[in-house]
């Protein structure tokens, strides 16, 4: 088990305010884990003049399912969507403070959004496959295959597969690769949108309500999928589906209001919260 | 997994920076190129009214408004008076709005309410299709088909069995090409402008005013009157007023129906004369520079006029839009 | 007396009026029809597409000049009207309400109810007078013009339509945005933006006006841009107004393969957008 001082010693930065806790993480195989995949610094993100997320610090570890609950509003896609910069696509949109992906920042003078985005995969609470692609060509959407030659055309088809395996739906759809990504049913969607974001081998995933318009069956395969992904991915996965977060994730992460409540492993918080306001949350008493 | 390097977006930062650069160049492309597209709408705008009023100054200098208020339009000797073309065009456009508003708003409110689900799309569609018709063939209609039915039925018909004749509005001789013969063509083409608009409105009041008013015990027919129409009031005189620009405009159809007589007459069975007709009739025959100059004079004062009207007309419709959205 | 019964009566009484008005909205379409088969079918032959007209006082002949000059005019109209109006609906789907989409969107609309001849008129002024003759290439221009409003409304409409959660998912994956705008978005709208296109070409082949002073129209065969170049709904005026039978026969036979390629094209429009309309509001 690893120590917060552990964690600190790998690189020296501000990620701890006096309101926030870090927990240690639960184990899990990989020793890359010594250094945590998102640091966010005093972040703030804007719409306008408005803060939806006020001076958030928090230390997201590598290859866990951590997270993000609150009422509605807290913002917590917002949260989300700035370890991605996608809050930024949002006319007067703006982000302060900053925010390292594998110990490099993402906001610095001279980063790309897009090479960001290519690193950090994102799934969104309505499934959202491209209508007029086949299954295939959806997953292998976010490639970028630079020759068109046979020698690229398998390369490309091995990752799909390999794509879709790890989604959970190659056994589902192998026969139909080639078939409209809308014939499919929801959930299958949705776990298409997963293996679209997966192909290109990303160390982070986020993962944006994902089950918000799926059936009870859907949601599940969506959650086991989910559980088994941490060996491999960082996953950060808001919910507002508080037993959602306690099947599925290790860490647990409260926002109200656009700030950083509480943020400790999932059975601590759910069992013995340390701040009064996560323990109304978790009771029912709001939102 | 292979773990990436400490600073895995640095060395991404490096390798693709040609890429990234590429991107944003291409962006910058994109949105230059789209915006130029968009450019040229207001451009176009401009360089009509540029093209026309410049063409046409010579004549407002020479002559004045005696354009819009005399005659006498005589070539040879340099007088130029519009006056019965402009009249014509506001009387058949009239005409045209008197025939083709009830229809239009009936048919409206009858695929809004009471169309059984079945009929709908059919009659809407047919309707809709008016408006698709070239103008041409609505002319070539209009003389082998409209003015002997006018002629040989209907001008009798109001002359003599109604006595309307005794009128100033039906008197003369009727021979066919007539100021009644292009209102009654240009509410056929109108009348799909106002219908389309019309059933847009109607269908965007919301149910919740329509349910309010049947609560209260109105039969369907009041709750229309009172609850939905008021509601769409704004969009419907859109629609009026769009079909009144299409009307103000219409060349082709009113040219070869109306008889291109350019005199004023208060009656509906005598031939008149349009702005449009007018233009068409003489721009390829224009002798001289002056008579050139008072024919694109006349094309201004009809850009002036439909561009007025159409701009309220959108204005109207768009507030029907924006007050749904609140 | 405003007794229940009597009300129920008028509104039955309105009702029934309402279903006057639609049958007899739809009369005036099934009456041009009617006719234009009864006159015009029987001239419908391969001679008419592939004859000239005869000279006057001899019976046959056909309207090939001018089936071919409506095409070369399509397009010529096209290339210019189709790059521009896509082009214009993807800065406004994009843009939405910046000082330029506003102005643009606004005079579109207005631009789409200005009289053909007063475009007419304006081609003349740009493109025939500095040149001294007339054109095909002006005839058009002219015609171009006029598809760029038509286009551009109906490609931002159907750009609106897609949902902006694709667009979303495809900057996510680490689309630029030109390529999002082009790959995701427009490739999803362009079934409704070709119907949009093929409408607005339906609507310009049936212009006759912006063509009087342009392209004026060809007695003889001529492919040439810089040439006079005859055209159907020119054609079908002059033949209209014309004192001989014959040509009045050609008239109705060109008239009906004009109204049956814009019936065509509305009907496959319809037909292909035909999700979007129907129901009334809830």
């Amino acid at each position: 088990m690893l120590q917060s001082t552990e964690v600190l010693r790998e690189k020296p930065m501000r990620v701890i305010t006096p309101t926030v806790q870090v927990r240690t993480p639960e184990p899990t195989t990989s020793k890359d884990e010594a250094r945590p995949c998102i640091v966010a610094s005093h972040l703030s993100a804007f719409f306008g003049e408005t803060a939806a997320v006020k001076d958030v610090s928090i230390s997201i570890p590598q290859n866990a399912v951590t997270a993000i609950i609150g009422p509605s509003g807290c913002g917590k896609s917002t949260l989300l969507r700035c370890f991605n910069r996608m809050h930024e696509t949002v006319a007067s949109a703006r982000v302060e403070g900053s925010v390292e992906i594998l110990g490099s920042p993402i906001y610095g003078d001279g980063t790309s959004p897009i090479a960001v985005r290519r690193h950090v995969g994102m799934v969104f609470q309505r499934p959202t496959p491209f209508p007029t692609m086949s299954i295939s060509a959806n997953v292998a959407a976010g490639l970028r295959v630079d020759s068109k030659s046979h020698a690229a055309r398998g390369a490309t088809s091995e990752i799909v597969e390999e794509a879709l395996q790890r989604a959970g739906l190659w056994a589902e759809v192998k026969d139909q690769l080639d078939e409209s990504a809308m014939a499919l049913s929801g959930g299958q969607q949705q776990r298409l949108c997963i293996a679209r974001a997966l192909a290109t081998r990303p160390r982070v995933i986020l993962l944006d309500e994902p089950t918000a318009s799926l059936d009870p069956l859907s949601t599940q395969k969506v959650e086991e999928l989910v559980y088994d992904l941490r060996q491999t991915v960082t996953v950060v996965i808001v919910t507002h589906n508080m037993q959602q977060a306690a099947r599925v994730s290790d860490g647990t992460a409260f926002l109200l209001m656009g700030e950083l409540v509480e943020f400790a492993s999932t059975r601590e918080l759910f069992t013995a919260p340390r701040d009064p306001r996560t323990e109304s949350y978790i009771t029912g008493r709001f939102g | 997994m292979t773990s990436l390097p400490v600073n895995w977006l640095e060395k991404e930062k490096d390798r693709r920076k040609l890429n990234v650069d590429a991107s944003a160049f291409s962006d910058k492309v994109y949105e230059g190129l789209t915006a130029a597209c968009a450019l040229v709408v207001p451009g176009l705008v401009i360089a009509i009214a540029v093209a026309v009023f410049a063409a046409a100054w010579p004549a407002f200098a020479k002559l004045g408004l005696s354009i819009v208020t005399t005659s006498d339009w005589d070539v040879a000797g340099g007088h130029f008076g519009a006056a019965p073309a402009i009249f014509g065009t506001m009387v058949s456009s009239a005409v045209a709005l008197i025939i083709a508003t009830p229809l239009a708003i009936g048919v409206a409110i009858f695929l809004s309410e009471f169309s059984p689900s079945w009929l709908r799309q059919p009659v809407g569609f047919l309707v809709d299709l008016l408006a698709a018709i070239p103008s041409v063939v609505y002319g070539l209609w209009g003389i082998f088909v409209l003015i002997p039915l006018l002629r040989e039925h209907v001008m009798p018909f109001l002359r003599d069995t109604l006595h309307l004749g005794a009128t100033p509005f039906f008197s003369g001789p009727a021979y066919g090409p007539s100021m009644l013969a292009a209102g009654v063509i240009l509410a056929i083409m109108a009348l799909p402008y106002i219908s389309s608009v019309s059933r847009e409105v109607l269908m965007a009041v919301p149910r919740s005013q329509r349910e309010a008013a049947l609560a209260l015990g109105a039969t369907r027919w009041e709750m229309i009157r009172d609850a939905v129409i008021p509601y769409a009031r704004s969009g419907i005189i859109g629609g009026i007023m769009l079909g009144l620009g299409r009307a103000l405009g219409e060349t082709m159809a009113v040219t070869m129906v109306i008889g291109n007589r350019p005199e004023i007459s208060a009656s509906l069975l005598a031939p008149g004369y349009t702005m449009a007709s007018l233009i068409a009739n003489e721009f390829s025959e224009a002798t001289n520079d002056l008579h050139l100059s008072a024919l694109m004079a006349v094309g201004a004062i009809l850009f002036i006029i439909t561009l007025i009207v159409n701009a309220v007309a959108r204005w109207l419709v768009w507030s029907v839009s924006r007050r749904r959205a609140q | 007396m405003r007794t229940a019964r009597n009300r129920h009566l008028v509104s039955g009484a309105m009702i029934g009026l309402t279903y006057t008005a639609a049958a007899l909205a739809t009369l005036p379409l099934l009456f041009i029809l009617f006719h234009l088969i009864v006159k015009g079918a029987s001239s419908i032959s391969l001679d008419f597409f592939t004859h000239m007209p005869k000279p006057v006082g001899e019976t046959g002949g056909g309207m090939a000049n001018a089936i071919v000059g409506t095409l070369i005019l399509i397009g010529i109209a096209s290339v210019i009207g189709l790059p521009i109006g896509i082009g214009a609906g993807l800065h406004l789907a994009e843009k939405k309400t910046t000082p330029l989409a506003q102005t643009t969107r606004f005079l579109a609309d207005v631009l789409n109810g200005l009289p053909s001849i007063v475009m007419g008129i304006f081609a003349w002024e740009v493109l025939v007078r500095p040149i001294g003759h007339f054109s095909a290439l002006a005839g058009g221009v002219a015609l171009g013009a006029m598809m760029i409003p038509l286009v551009t409304r109906t490609t931002e409409e159907m750009l609106l339509v897609v949902p902006t959660s694709l667009r979303e998912a495809a900057l996510a994956l680490g689309y630029p945005k030109w390529r999002t705008s082009i790959s995701v978005v427009l490739r999803t709208a362009l079934a409704g933006i070709v119907t949009g296109a093929l409408v607005a070409v339906a609507r310009i082949a049936g212009e006759t006006a912006p063509l009087l002073f342009t392209a004026l129209g060809n007695q003889f065969w001529s492919t040439s841009i810089r040439e006079p170049i005859a055209a159907l709904p020119l054609q079908i005026f002059t033949y209209a107004t014309n004192a001989y039978e014959e040509l009045h026969r050609l008239a109705w036979a060109g008239a009906l393969v004009l109204i049956s390629i814009v019936l065509v094209i509305s009907l496959a429009a319809r037909f292909v957008t035909r999700s979007r309309f129907g129901a009334p509001v809830d």
